[in-house]
């Protein structure tokens, strides 16, 4: 009984905040509901409207290119941080804080940087591509061109969510015993043979863990895109959160905008089927 | 003595690699940081200047664009607001995962193994699922436009993250202490006041400053739940109500951003070990 009653405020909380209104963004999904007025059941209405629309189109194809790309970034240059920090290296308390910041600074105030670095007219990264002759001037105008947006949202994704990887992974390099690469050394493996053969196997299973934790974050991501370009140019950097945001609240039409978000969750439901199948293994 | 040597160059050559290899890496996380704190400090006229070498400042440092940001905004208040925010709903929080955390760590009884996995699966529903319907229901409990709103709706990300984060902690507490205590006639609940939390402390502090962290940090819900000035958090009320049409404040703009992040980077540099020891087992240990 004791245990019921401690679980039960979360419990509460979690039915009332959490449960009921994902029950509710399914009811809203299939009717024709709008902000101040609760409309008629409507079926798949909602939802045929949505497949049939370029926007949302776009918008799936932006995901997973997005998603894609940054996690795969994240994944290779988290290592490869993790491994330099992991080595003998003298402030490596400085250093680990340092790489960590872009993580714990909020998000939406630091991208508000990113966007006056990519401005239209005074971007220092054109500043210095252009003074060290990588460009010829006036150099891209990120914001305003497709793929150079797609480009940036997705950079400034990696930069924040970068030092989690390299963190948890480090983390991991740490509880691999020492005697496995004396083992590979005395066996007259190269530094190169003893990463791919012994460091990456063993990492698998906390690599295996983050990966799935970014993939619902990186594909559920809502703030850097609607800082940096809310969607545009001509909503080629639009993902699933933002368009819904565009579409229920600034446009007013919740049934829709619920349909919209509600295409995260077969990405949810896959990350909790492996995430819980791989805790169970363990 | 040659063979030393030669080894001191070796190590010094791959001591040298590791450094040079990192530089870049500490480049791209902190340049940014650095070119919003420059910018803040700027003359407008060398701010629109395309000659001025853009990483430095070469006309004077000037407050003025924090001046207006005190002056002329609501800046305290949205500061004053995430504040307020933060601590409520991290300390609600924190009270409601201790005693859920502890239930399913160390408790047994029918449904705790599913327990723990609706609370597990509630930690991976990322809040851009949810931010819809939940503005309909903070309509309904007559929280719109307040920020009651956020501090009812923070612990619902917040209430998960720390239940897991705190399992954790209390499973390392050993049984046998827990049942000495029992064994002298204390109650459950004194055990865990008295025993286990104690025991659990790097735990509740990590789970605490995580919780400020993110409601601190928090910007859909503070985006869509509010709406008036006065009642914003500092984040959204920077990205918000700082850029007025087409003319960007830019100078303003970075220094509301520098000015909203030195909470956290303060508690951050004062507590950096919590932090990494918190992103590893929240994520890992899970």
């Amino acid at each position: 009984m004791f245990g019921y009653g401690l679980i039960l405020p979360a419990l509460v909380l979690l039915t009332c905040l959490v449960a009921y209104p994902f029950g509710m963004a399914i009811y809203f999904s299939l009717s024709d509901y709008w902000v101040g007025s609760p409309g008629p059941f409507v079926g798949l209405t909602n939802f045929r409207e949505i497949l049939g629309n370029d926007v949302f189109r776009q918008t799936v194809q932006n995901s997973f290119l997005f998603t894609g790309v940054a996690l795969t970034l994240k994944t290779a240059l988290g290592v490869w941080l993790a491994v330099l920090l992991a080595r003998d290296v003298r402030f490596k308390r400085v250093l680990r804080g340092a790489v960590l910041l872009p993580w714990v600074i909020p998000t939406a105030l630091s991208t508000l940087g990113w966007w006056w670095m990519f401005d239209s007219l005074y971007s220092v990264v054109n500043w210095t591509a252009i003074h060290l002759g990588l460009m010829s001037a006036p150099g891209p105008n990120w914001l305003g061109q497709s793929n150079y947006a797609m480009a940036a949202v997705i950079v400034v994704n990696t930069w924040r969510g970068l030092p989690f990887f390299a963190i948890t992974v480090l983390a991991g390099l740490m509880s691999i015993p020492r005697e496995f690469y004396e083992a590979a050394e005395v066996d007259g493996a190269t530094s190169r043979q003893r990463f791919w053969h012994v460091t990456l196997p063993l990492l698998k299973p906390v690599l295996a863990v983050v990966i799935l934790f970014s993939t619902i974050f990186t594909f559920s991501d809502f703030n850097i895109v609607q800082v940096l370009t809310r969607g545009g140019p001509v909503n080629t950097t639009h993902l699933f959160a933002t368009l819904a945001y565009q579409i229920g609240l600034q446009g007013g039409n919740l049934g829709q905008g619920a349909a919209i978000s509600l295409f995260l969750f077969p990405m949810l439901a896959l990350v909790v089927f492996l995430q819980l199948r791989y805790i169970r293994k363990e | 003595m040659t063979r030393t040597a030669s080894l001191r160059r070796a190590a010094w050559w791959r001591a040298a690699r590791t450094y040079a290899n990192l530089v870049p890496f500490v480049f791209f996380a902190l340049f940014p940081f650095y070119f919003m704190f420059v910018t803040s400090f700027k003359r407008n006229a060398e701010l629109y200047n395309l000659k001025a070498v853009p990483f430095w400042i070469q006309t004077g440092a000037i407050t003025d664009h924090y001046a207006f940001l005190f002056q002329k905004t609501e800046f305290l208040t949205w500061i004053k607001n995430s504040l307020t925010i933060s601590v409520i709903a991290m300390t609600v929080s924190l009270a409601i995962a201790i005693l859920a955390g502890y239930s399913l760590a160390r408790l047994r009884y029918r449904g705790v193994g599913s327990f723990g996995t609706a609370v597990f699966i509630t930690y991976l529903v990322p809040p851009t699922l949810l931010f819809l319907p939940l503005s309909q229901v903070i309509n309904w409990l007559g929280l719109s436009d307040s920020i009651w709103a956020l501090v009812v709706t923070y612990p619902t990300f917040l209430v998960p993250f720390s239940t897991w984060l705190l399992m954790g902690y209390f499973r390392t507490v050993p049984r046998e202490v827990e049942e000495c205590a029992l064994v002298d006639g204390a109650s459950r609940m004194q055990t865990l006041t008295r025993i286990v939390l104690p025991m659990a402390v790097p735990g509740v502090v990590c789970a605490a400053l995580f919780g400020f962290t993110l409601c601190w940090n928090e910007y859909i819900y503070a985006l869509t739940f509010v709406s008036q000035s006065a009642n914003k958090t500092a984040v959204v009320g920077v990205t918000a109500d700082l850029i007025r049409g087409d003319i960007y404040y830019w100078g303003s703009l970075m220094a509301g951003a520098v000015i909203a992040s030195v909470p956290i980077v303060v508690i951050y540099v004062w507590f950096l070990d919590y932090y990494v020891s918190g992103l590893t087992a929240g994520a890992v240990k899970g």
